[in-house]
């Protein structure tokens, strides 16, 4: 009954907040996490807490250039988890159609049985 | 919604009653979802729904025939769903004219319970299509950067 993305990633961007965090770091190329708290309305300690989650979810890496840690988005991992949402829409949809099916089928079926006196 | 996953839509051709039970009948539930389907359309009921080898339990939250059905699946290892470690599958039924449905399916997740109230309507209000799309729009756009 899995989903098709992995539970890391799913709980990564489960999160308004930190789908927030990963919008603002494609938007911005790489940038601090002081730079993100000043773009946010949570503390700075949430997006401490977002980006590590992000960073385990392998969706976001670090790198340290001069006094500063940068974070930037893996595009990579992104396309993956992109490709499972797309994956999981998919699955929506196929049962939806079966949805269809059936109560047509139903339907079509009652209003036959109403029309042909027994 | 926020934590809003999926929507999905779809236009049938029966009345919403016919709809109501092909979502809510546990062998009508068994054509279209799992393998197997434990369910009972009571609020709070427990089900189970099985698919092929696995499966795990389901919680039935709303229940207002024809109109809205939802329950929560996709609990890890078998716990029971409860808002926070689960998803939450909700139905909405739309009569079009006399004998048409328009079947509405959303999935979503983990609300961020932290966040002030307006808060989240806006957020949810930008991000209205779930985040699939989401996603979606943010590897284009990297690609895009990337390329550029």
């Amino acid at each position: 009954m899995t989903t098709g993305i992995d539970d890391k990633l799913w709980s990564a961007v489960g999160d308004p907040s930190r789908r927030q965090v990963l919008d603002l770091l494609v938007s911005h190329g790489a940038v601090s996490a002081s730079w993100l708290a000043g773009q946010v309305p949570f503390s700075r300690q949430a997006v401490a807490k977002h980006l590590a989650v992000l960073e385990q979810a392998g969706l976001v890496t670090r790198r340290k250039e001069g006094r500063e840690v940068l974070f930037q988005v893996q595009a990579e991992r992104l396309d993956e988890a992109a490709r499972a949402m797309a994956e999981l829409a998919a699955h929506w949809d196929r049962r939806l159609a079966a949805i269809k099916r059936l109560a047509e089928a139903a339907h079509a079926d009652s209003k036959q049985r109403q029309e042909e006196p027994s | 919604m926020a934590g809003l996953v999926i929507e999905r839509e779809i236009l049938i051709q029966a009345p919403p009653e016919v709809v109501w039970r092909t979502i809510t009948e546990p062998d009508q539930v068994s054509q279209w979802f799992a393998d197997q389907a434990d369910l009972v359309a009571e609020p709070g009921a427990r089900g189970y729904l099985r698919f092929g080898d696995q499966g795990g339990p389901l919680v039935v939250e709303a229940v207002e025939p024809p109109v809205r059905f939802s329950f929560r699946w996709n609990a890890p290892n078998g716990e029971a769903p409860a808002p926070g470690n689960s998803m939450l599958v909700e139905f909405t039924l739309v009569p079009e004219g006399a004998e048409r449905t328009r079947l509405r399916v959303t999935e979503s997740g983990h609300e961020q319970l932290a966040w002030p109230d307006a808060e989240k309507r806006r957020y949810a209000d930008e991000h209205q299509d779930g985040w699939g799309e989401f996603l979606d729009r943010l590897a284009t756009l990297l690609a895009k950067r990337q390329a550029g």
